[in-house]
């Protein structure tokens, strides 16, 4: 019987070698990359249009954190998966079908309101994924995970001094944010979801039990939503189905402009 | 003793030293308008241009391209905001200069009434519109007032990595595909004209051009400026494998510089009066924005108001 050589020996090992369960793996990390596209390809529509020049600023700082985020998972998605994928075929050649992300990252900018307080439920949860996502098994999403917390500690202290401000501000930014917030509850449900394919990665220790999430995300939520004089509707549906790849008609729209130019002039070097 | 200098000796005196006017320094009137003028001018270009580019962000064909393009809008944003505050130091307001801006009493760039209509585009404008605000800036780093010239040390060093960034796109479409090729000398061709203009009308006709320059505002003259730049972009654009369009460009032995053709001053005259292609755009562009932001600030003051 003839035995294959590893591909790299000890001192030539890749920083990050590729575990038993892969491709479950690949599968986590391009869902993790896509909720990081999708949101700052949201957020970069706001170039030239926010309300004044500092929050101009802020936003873009955000887009850049979420956009850098996406390109290291994708990067290691293509790296796992093994197929010669780079993080532009992951971006740019997949239809919305093979998107993976969580439906409230799709969802058109709205008014500043709306972006601000989708925010502020991304980033709520964000910090505590990324917390637990830290302390990973997986090396390469763990040192991800760390970096990226660092940017979303900073996302969250914005977002939710932007939940006061609209809050406790006028009587306008006030109902702008609960018609924000009203519109957005039944899709937070989803960032809470477990699929078997997590549950898999949980028992490793690769992946966070998101739905342990739960509880001190909405124990935050109710502390701001206080303190802002807003409220969480008494009911709402919840909405969910990007992870299968089941999305609203906002993320077609969405991959229709992010890649106009790659599917008009496909197969080239930009 | 001699006898005690007056204000305008004095300043006189510290021009002529070259040295630096501060904020609180004695400064004619004139010196002071002109500076507003020119710097909240420089501020509204910085910020209207964030818009042709900023377009192509949702667009931009690969994710590094997206994130050097933010990146370089938000510089252009960060510039626009230094810029203001230099000239917020000499008495007048932001929203001042915003409603100035929007009624249209105050310029931006002309330059910014040409539309971005290809990925091309977004590699030409910051190959030439940034190439020629550099060599513009840099002249401007010597300018004589304190808190403008100090600006321009600063935005100058973001826009080389600018310029970088234009020409690395032009140079990547350069070496791809026929189509990609087409399209850099698509941009080339109409992006040329529009960036020589860019320096303004010749010495003689400039209206503002004399008085700045004796208050040393203005460090350099437009022409002067603007061959500077057709002699450093020409070796560039041959590089790229592109023709300049332009019939009468060649190089001259004697003077030591390219000569070049006239440029269409009455489409100059047309764009700078309001009458170029995107002129309503970019400012209903920005009063849209503005506008819709309205409450935003309201409710941000109100909220600092409660918790003062």
């Amino acid at each position: 019987m003839s035995r294959r050589l590893p591909t790299a020996g000890p001192q030539g090992a890749r920083p990050h070698a590729i575990p038993r369960n892969g491709s479950d793996l690949c599968v986590l990390t391009t869902r993790l990359a896509d909720d990081a596209l999708i949101l700052g390809q949201r957020l970069s529509e706001w170039c030239s249009n926010a309300p004044f020049l500092e929050e101009e600023l802020a936003l873009a700082n955000t887009a850049l954190d979420c956009l850098g985020r996406a390109r290291f998972l994708y990067a290691r998605a293509g790296m796992l998966e093994g197929k010669g994928r780079d993080e532009d075929d992951f971006a740019f050649a997949r239809g919305p079908e093979a998107f993976a992300n969580l439906l409230i990252c799709e969802l058109p900018r709205g008014d500043f309101a709306f972006t601000l307080v989708r925010q502020f439920l991304f980033d709520s949860f964000d910090v505590l994924y990324l917390r637990a996502l830290a302390d990973s098994t997986d090396d390469a999403l763990a040192g991800i995970a760390a970096k990226a917390l660092k940017e979303a500690d900073y996302h969250l202290r914005r977002s939710q001094s932007w939940m006061l401000r609209f809050g406790q501000g006028t009587e306008e930014s006030h109902r702008r944010a609960q018609l924000a917030i009203s519109a957005l509850a039944p899709y937070t449900g989803e960032m809470f979801e477990m699929d078997v394919l997590e549950a898999r990665l949980l028992t490793d220790g690769i992946a966070p039990d998101r739905a342990a999430l739960k509880t001190p995300w909405q124990i935050r939520l109710s502390e701001t939503l206080s303190e802002a004089h807003l409220s969480w509707p008494e009911s709402c549906g919840n909405i969910s189905g990007g992870r299968a790849g089941r999305h609203t008609r906002h993320l077609e729209a969405l991959l229709d402009e992010m890649q106009a130019v790659t599917r008009e002039m496909p197969g080239l070097s930009w | 003793m001699s006898p005690a200098l007056s204000h305008e000796e004095i300043f006189a005196g510290r021009i002529a030293a070259d040295e630096r006017i501060e904020p609180k320094d004695w400064m004619p009137e004139g010196y002071r308008r002109n500076l507003i003028r020119q710097i909240s001018q420089h501020a509204h270009s910085e910020v209207i241009g964030m818009q042709p580019e900023g377009a192509w962000i949702t667009r931009a064909p690969s994710l590094k391209r997206k994130t050097v393009l933010l990146a370089k809008v938000q510089d252009e944003g960060g510039h626009g905001l230094y810029l203001y505050s230099a000239a917020e130091t000499l008495g007048t307001s932001r929203e001042e200069m915003i409603q100035a801006l929007q009624s249209g009493r105050a310029k931006y760039a002309s330059i910014f009434n040409y539309p971005c209509m290809s990925w091309g585009d977004v590699g030409a404008i910051g190959w030439l519109v940034d190439g020629a605000a550099i060599v513009n800036q840099i002249s401007l780093q010597q300018t004589s007032y304190g808190p403008y010239a100090r600006a321009m040390v600063r935005i100058c060093k973001e826009e080389s990595f600018h310029q970088r960034q234009g020409y690395d796109i032009m140079l990547n479409l350069c070496r791809g595909s026929g189509e990609q090729i087409a399209m850099a000398q698509d941009a080339l061709d109409r992006w040329w004209w529009p960036s020589l203009m860019m320096f303004g009308p010749h010495d003689a006709e400039s209206a503002h051009s004399s008085r700045s320059m004796a208050w040393k505002i203005k460090r350099q003259s437009n022409d002067e400026l603007r061959q500077k730049f057709v002699d450093q972009t020409v070796p560039q654009a041959e590089f790229l494998g592109l023709r300049i369009p332009d019939p009468k460009l060649q190089w001259n032995e004697e003077r030591g510089h390219y000569d070049f053709g006239e440029i269409d001053w009455e489409e100059f005259a047309r764009v700078v009066a309001g009458d170029g292609p995107c002129n309503a755009e970019r400012i209903d562009h920005h009063v849209r924005a503005h506008e819709d932001g309205a409450w935003v600030r309201k409710a941000m003051l109100a909220y600092e108001e409660r918790h003062r």
